[in-house]
């Protein structure tokens, strides 16, 4: 009888495994990537070399950022802990290399979704998690308020292998402006040469400008102009041919997004659960089976939303209580007069 | 001919073992490239560029494909090259000289500088040329006049630009210098090898190369005038200097680096050289009664040089490779336009590497080739 049972015990076991087997590893089997990541135990995610707001390591080696909380997001989704990621610190010009020789598997660096870039050199862009423009900074006592007060001869500084490089001339150019480009490959190249009066102006993504002021030896002297001059929408990237990954990093941004529209934060996520909101109940894993089709269990959003938070926590924390962009401008949900609209999770 | 296996079998085997090598990099390039939808080809050199570059010696903007940035990238790193291969080799000269020198301040000194220059990594110093010394430069508004007409400030080098009138009958008459100092040179030889008589030479020479030029401006129409920089106001505290040209501090940083950088390490080539020659040839050459200088110029010099040029091919070879650290401080050199920029924009990451190793390795074997060339003519020509 006993052995009759130890016997049984192994068959169940080995059913139970045999399921677990077939059911966890249907996606993994197509998404290279995803089993990949689950064999290593960790995300492998590359980031600015420091920029506040978005990708920022502090003394310690702690990253930070809305860029940063992507990455925390994926791994809390397919790894249970947002805190098994390895962040790797690319300059502009390493970034989509980085991405295409495999030696990342996502790109969540303050990148501009362009045609060029999503349909040539084997990227995909899955989202947009801050909508940005160009914009130039000054000194505030050239006594400079607009780009309509810039004259030939102005030099500019920025970063090289940025839509930067090429808005700039455009700009320029419809102005008739003569300029000077004076492109460093590093961020903090930049900054240190404007810093230095090498440069009249210094141009970028606002919200980079916002951040690179707080590096300044006195931000107070700088100021940002008022106009935008492209659209710079930031998202993160994946490799193209990982439809499945790519889905999974797709939606743990879109789950924060919408998590915000519907008032879920990682304070309240676990009582969500017993909404009566359907759309709620979906979020927070209490309803349907929104996790299967990636080959995750039916928690993975609830772990993002509890472990990272929404969309609007991640900002305020990273962005507005830094003092970078406390206005979230075109960065707020649809319904409160931004352009945040993701599709619905069902 | 009879080859013998065991003569060509190491060989056969390292041809195929390069071969597959090679082969394995290619096909595992071509897999990945296809599996993750990346075209590969060169078509996109003839595409528009659409991007600018700072300091171009040939015309230049968006609108130009990207062979062109390719070309500008090219002509800036070979412009950073031949500046820091001239003067690394004057300096390198000079202090390679003065560390011999029985003079216990100039002998320290040089080896002072040599030690300093050569212990610290080039990056390092390029950084400093660039960033620390760049910060004390004054802004353009606040610069002192050099000669009254050129102005060092922290957005460059501003000079006086020529302005000629008839440059080409100028040009005509410093060729036509030329080839008379080449000629008499000749005669002078000759004249000495037959008759044992020496001419003044290098007299007749700086008179030439003066006066055929000053005669091209009295008789042949030849103008020069200067077209001095002048400030203008960008903004309320925000200026720059018009007219002229302009190096930019990036090409002066850059440059600069280089030359204190190399020159240590030529400077230690000259040493060697000249400490090459047994000290009995300098004692042999003063006792037929030959000066200081004549004895380091016919004696010494001809036979070091042959100890000297191949250590300091090998100089000239890293410096040109040193300037691709150009990308550091922004001077747009070939790795920072085309490995830089136009990788970024096109994505063709293999193409666009290929093609700079390829240019570097190009420029190299240039280099190398005509320092050869030197090195066998002033060999020991056996008669």
């Amino acid at each position: 009888m006993f052995k009759y049972l130890k016997q049984l015990t192994s068959l169940v076991a080995m059913v139970a495994v045999l399921f677990t087997f077939t059911t966890e590893s249907m996606a993994a089997k197509k998404s290279k990537t995803l089993k990949n990541t689950q064999k290593k135990g960790f995300v492998r995610c590359g980031v600015s070399q420091g920029l506040p707001g978005f990708s920022n390591a502090d003394a310690a080696g702690n990253w930070t950022g809305i860029d940063v909380d992507v990455c925390r997001a994926v791994a809390a989704a397919v790894l249970g802990d947002a805190n098994k990621v390895k962040f790797t610190p690319l300059s502009a010009k390493e970034r989509f290399t980085a991405l295409t020789s495999g030696e990342i598997d996502i790109l969540s660096r303050n990148t501009t979704w362009t045609l060029s870039r999503d349909a040539d050199i084997g990227l995909t862009f899955v989202g947009v998690n801050f909508y940005d423009g160009q914009g130039f900074m000054v000194r505030k006592s050239s006594g400079i308020t607009s780009t309509s007060q810039f004259k030939d001869g102005i030099s500019a500084c920025t970063n090289i292998g940025t839509t930067t490089e090429l808005n700039m001339r455009d700009f320029f150019n419809s102005k008739g402006i003569k300029y000077e480009p004076v492109a460093f490959e590093k961020a903090d190249e930049v900054v240190a040469a404007y810093d230095a009066g090498r440069c009249d102006t210094y141009t970028t993504d606002k919200s980079g400008l916002a951040a690179q002021r707080t590096k300044m030896s006195n931000p107070d002297e700088h100021l940002v102009l008022p106009e935008t001059v492209s659209k710079e929408p930031l998202g993160p990237v994946v490799r193209q041919g990982d439809s499945v990954w790519e889905d999974i990093v797709r939606w743990s941004l879109n789950t924060m997004i919408e998590a915000e529209e519907y008032g879920i934060t990682s304070a309240n996520a676990d009582m969500m659960k017993t909404s009566d909101n359907p759309a709620i109940k979906r979020l927070v894993g209490a309803e349907g089976e929104m996790g299967a089709a990636f080959g995750l269990d039916n928690e993975w959003n609830l772990r993002i939303i509890k472990q990272v938070g929404n969309y609007g926590e991640s900002y305020k924390r990273n962005i507005a209580d830094t003092g970078i962009l406390p206005d979230r401008g075109p960065n707020e949900l649809w319904t409160k007069g931004g352009i945040l609209y993701v599709p619905p999770s069902r | 001919m009879n080859f013998k296996l065991k003569d060509i079998g190491p060989q056969l085997m390292t041809v195929i073992a390069v071969v597959l090598v090679f082969g394995f990099f290619t096909y595992n390039a071509q897999v990945n490239m296809e599996n993750r939808g990346i075209d590969f080809g060169y078509g996109f050199l003839s595409q528009e560029s659409s991007f600018d570059v700072q300091f171009s010696l040939i015309e230049y903007d968006g609108s130009h494909s990207y062979f062109r940035a390719y070309l500008v990238g090219l002509l800036n790193t070979i412009l950073v090259s031949v500046i820091g291969i001239f003067f690394a080799t004057i300096l390198g000269v000079i202090v390679g000289i003065a560390r011999l020198s029985p003079n216990y301040l100039i002998n320290k000194f040089a080896a002072f500088y040599v030690e300093f220059f050569r212990n610290i990594p080039l990056l390092l110093q390029i950084f400093f040329w660039y960033f620390a010394a760049l910060r004390a430069l004054p802004l353009p508004q606040d610069a002192e006049a050099m000669f009254g007409v050129a102005f060092l400030t922290i957005k460059g080098l501003f000079v006086p630009a020529f302005i000629w009138q008839n440059f080409n009958i100028f040009l005509y008459s410093i060729v036509a210098a030329i080839i008379a100092i080449i000629v008499i040179r000749y005669q002078a030889k000759k004249l000495q090898e037959t008759q044992g008589k020496q001419t003044p030479v290098l007299l007749i020479s700086i008179g030439l190369i003066l006066i055929l030029p000053l005669i091209s401006f009295l008789i042949g129409g030849v103008r020069l005038s200067f077209e001095v920089p002048v400030l203008k106001q960008l903004a309320t505290t925000s200026f720059i200097y018009e007219g002229g040209v302009s190096l930019p501090p990036e090409l002066i940083a850059l440059a600069l680096s280089l030359s204190l950088y190399t020159a240590t390490f030529i400077a230690e080539c000259v040493r060697a050289g000249i400490q090459g020659i047994g000290k009995g040839q300098k004692e042999a050459a003063a006792s037929i009664g030959l000066t200081p200088n004549q004895v380091l110029k016919l004696v010494v010099m001809p036979q070091a040089l042959r100890i000297i040029i191949p250590p300091t091919t090998n100089q000239y070879l890293n410096l040109t490779k040193n300037s691709s650290l150009a990308a550091a401080i922004a001077y747009p050199d070939l790795v920072l336009v085309f490995a830089g920029t136009a990788l970024m924009q096109t994505g063709k990451a293999i193409e666009i590497v290929s093609i700079t190793m390829f240019t570097y390795l190009s420029l190299s074997i240039a280099i190398s080739l005509f320092m050869n060339w030197y090195n066998n003519k002033i060999a020991i020509q056996e008669k």
